[in-house]
């Protein structure tokens, strides 16, 4: 008896505090990033890019002191749900910025209806339909979708490498399908042809049957995974003998798979991607960014990866916004959705705005694999669109009639000329 | 062998009927109409040979889990551990002297000597309670994991395989019939090969020192009945620690294969855990040749699975632990 008092005082002691400072001088954000399976890597880089912005306003906002809590997640939804939960039930947190992949931002968006008093802002995860299809009102995504980060690729290699034929390889989940789509409509509007689809299960491992399934006769591979998967797939490419011309899906050639040990990545140089960063672009606050990034990190990656420049970019607007109403939240958080909503941001990748679905429109760029002098592996910069949208330039009628992503969609014959 | 022939009369005719025909679909170079239907000869012959590979790297995994099992009933659920600190390992040793096959010797005896501590110093003292040892196993995993987080961090590491195992060599089997009546071989990855004998050569001599040596008999009298064992006057301790040993040394070793073929990363270790409890299940607990048999049974599902029926591969190990689970629960050769 004397022991379950004692007990109940002292869980009472440690929980008091918590509550306590909940409400004070503090503003809570919880943050998601995956600490396992596939995307564990790009998900460590994430949180490098949140504690770069995090500094940049030297962790406070008008005198209210930032704090955060991890929700760690492994890239699936159903988890992603628990830790959002969590992060608002329990730590009580003000907002959330997360998560990182692409099904796992449609589960949450599902989610954030159910809080509307609470905020979401995502960080890096690619879906379209997470703000395309019936979006929540407190869900912002301060980044280009996946569609987005596809474009211009197409359309490059017909005409600048003469790559009409290709059979693709990607993930079979909604980025996987989003990412593709934004690479497709293009290429087949430039008059390419997709021989054939594959698609793998996120975290596979082992991809041989699928290479040796490759047609002989194609001018190039589309790669559309990440993670281990990439690099996984590359080793069993290698060992296989294949020497295809390879064209790279946005996170196949992120930093995170071009600085992974060992020799498969080599069979990547020369392989034209598209996303929202190339990382040697020569321009100011690009560099000032990079450089910024190297200082603080200096055991990260040698450049900041497609997933620290997103959560940088998101905690950015997050953060902005905060500043704009002066770290004051109102109950239901409605000053801060409107303030959200209205920034505009010039980020170390282009400039960033949200149209009425609260998602970013902003910069994309095409870029090449080359190695480096001290042999290590980056994407040069080749072009750069900017003012790149959700509809990829399209009227609403045009682009709904393509349909949504999936393994199917788009139709290649008929978006050709 | 015949017995079965003339209990059995139909069985056999369909049996035979099978194998000749799987024989045929290897050996054969198959006709027009049937690569209309099924696809490429190449895709089939290069998801069977990747099946059985991946099955061998199963096996090596899931043959010193169920060894443990079967002797020790202990559910060493930090199996997976084992397996990806044997990977890390092998990677430091084959870069630092550029010795593929010295890692594997290195790999072995490191994670080996863990497997002692672990058995001596933790299992040894909570013999027979089920529920404490599988706690602990998993404690003992999330402790590892994070040591080899901190040490390694989250990157991809892939080990290189030796030159003379690079790329893909030709093998006498017919892929296909180009257009203009040449005949193309199958071509596939060497050091997949090499591991694929290596491992059967592998299981080919832990039968052997299971049924033909002292130690063997030992450890087969203790999977059937330890109390007995020890009762007889055997230091049972010993045999346990040896057991031990071997099953983690195994597993260090499987780690060094999935890095070549696959990579090393943190997260894999749940993975291989995972593969090898399906595995066990399927196979049987304590059997060897179960493990085997399961083994082989899951790489050529997952393979052949990605290749004909990519929607469900995913869901097809686990139908199939399923199925086993249904209408045969000890496993297919468990008893």
């Amino acid at each position: 008896m004397k022991l379950k008092l004692i007990s109940t005082v002292a869980a009472l002691a440690i929980l008091a505090p918590a509550a306590a400072l909940a409400q004070d001088d503090t503003i809570k954000i919880g943050l998601m990033a995956p600490q396992e399976g596939v995307f564990t890597e790009p998900g460590n880089d994430g949180i490098r890019g949140f504690e770069l912005a995090l500094k940049k306003f030297n962790g406070e906002i008008n005198g209210k002191k930032i704090e955060w809590v991890l929700g760690p997640t492994d890239a699936t939804p159903d988890r992603a749900v628990r830790e959002a939960r969590k992060l608002i039930e329990q730590d009580q947190v003000d907002f959330i910025i997360g998560p990182l992949s692409g099904s796992e931002g449609l589960a949450l968006r599902d989610y954030a209806k159910t809080i509307p008093g609470k905020t979401i802002i995502n960080a890096a995860s690619g879906a379209l339909e997470t703000t395309y299809v019936d979006p929540a009102p407190n869900f912002f995504r301060f980044h280009p979708d996946g569609a987005q980060w596809g474009y211009g690729l197409g359309s490059y290699v017909v005409n600048e490498k003469g790559w009409k034929k290709v059979a693709t390889i990607a993930a079979d989940y909604s980025f996987g399908y989003t990412n593709f789509m934004g690479f497709a409509v293009d290429f087949c509007k430039a008059g390419g042809e997709i021989v054939e689809r594959f698609w793998l299960p996120l975290g596979s491992g082992d991809f041989a049957s699928i290479i040796a399934a490759l047609p002989y006769d194609v001018d190039a591979i589309y790669l559309g995974v990440g993670g281990t998967d990439a690099i996984n797939f590359l080793n069993q490419y290698e060992q296989a003998g294949g020497d295809t011309n390879i064209i790279g899906g946005t996170i196949m050639v992120d930093q995170t798979v071009l600085t992974a040990r060992g020799r498969a990545k080599e069979a990547l140089i020369g392989t034209p991607s598209s996303g929202v960063q190339a990382d040697d672009w020569q321009d100011e606050n690009w560099q000032a960014y990079v450089k910024a990034y190297q200082e603080a990190f200096p055991d990260g990656l040698p450049t900041p990866s497609l997933f620290a420049t997103n959560y940088y970019n998101s905690t950015m607007g997050a953060l902005m916004a905060l500043e704009a109403i002066d770290g004051e939240l109102d109950d239901d958080q409605a000053n801060f959705h409107a303030a959200l909503s209205a920034v505009e941001m010039d980020t170390p990748n282009g400039h960033i705005k949200l149209d009425e679905n609260r998602q970013a429109i902003g910069s994309v760029f095409i870029t090449e694999v080359v190695e480096g002098d001290d042999g290590e592996l980056y994407n040069t910069f080749k072009a750069k669109v900017d003012n790149v949208d959700q509809k990829l330039g399209m009227t609403k009628e045009e682009f709904d009639a393509i349909g949504l992503p999936s393994r199917d969609t788009p139709d290649c014959a008929a978006l050709n000329p | 062998m015949s017995g079965f022939v003339q209990r059995n009369p139909i069985w056999t005719v369909i049996i035979a009927v099978l194998v000749a025909a799987f024989v045929w679909a290897v050996v054969a170079p198959w006709p027009p109409g049937m690569e209309a239907v099924v696809g490429r000869k190449q895709i089939f012959l290069n998801a069977l040979f990747n099946g059985i590979t991946l099955g061998a790297l199963y096996f090596l995994v899931a043959s010193g889990f169920t060894l443990i099992f079967g002797l020790m009933k202990n559910v060493n659920l930090a199996h997976g551990s084992l397996y990806l600190l044997g990977g890390y390992i092998g990677y430091e040793f084959a870069e630092a002297t550029g010795s593929w096959l010295g890692a594997f010797v290195v790999s072995f005896v490191i994670v080996a000597l863990l497997g002692i501590v672990l058995q001596y110093v933790v299992f040894r003292r909570m013999e027979g309670e089920d529920l404490r040892q599988t706690l602990v196993t998993i404690g003992i995993s999330i402790v590892l994991a994070d040591l080899m987080l901190w040490r390694w961090g989250s990157h991809s590491y892939q080990i290189l395989s030796p030159d003379f195992l690079s790329g893909p060599t030709t093998l006498p089997l017919i892929a296909g019939v180009r257009g203009d009546g040449e005949i193309v071989y199958l071509r596939f990855p060497a050091v997949r090969i090499a591991i694929l004998v290596a491992s059967i050569v592998l299981g080919a001599l832990m039968w052997l020192a299971l049924n033909r040596t002292r130690i063997g008999m030992l450890i087969r009298a203790g999977v059937d009945d330890r109390d007995m064992l020890a009762a007889s006057g055997v230091r049972i301790q010993y045999v346990f620690v040896l057991v031990f040993a071997f099953g983690a040394g195994l597993a260090g070793m499987a780690g060094i294969v999935g890095g070549t073929f696959q990579s090393v990363a943190a997260g894999e270790d749940m993975r291989f855990l995972l593969a090898s409890l399906v595995v066990v299940i399927v196979g049987g607990m304590g059997s060897i040749f179960g493990a085997a048999l399961g083994a082989l049974l899951i790489g050529l599902a997952e393979q052949l699975g990605s290749v004909y029926a990519p929607t469900y591969s995913v869901v097809l190990t686990f139908l199939i632990m399923a199925l086993v689970l249904a209408f045969r629960p000890q496993g297919l050769l468990g008893r």
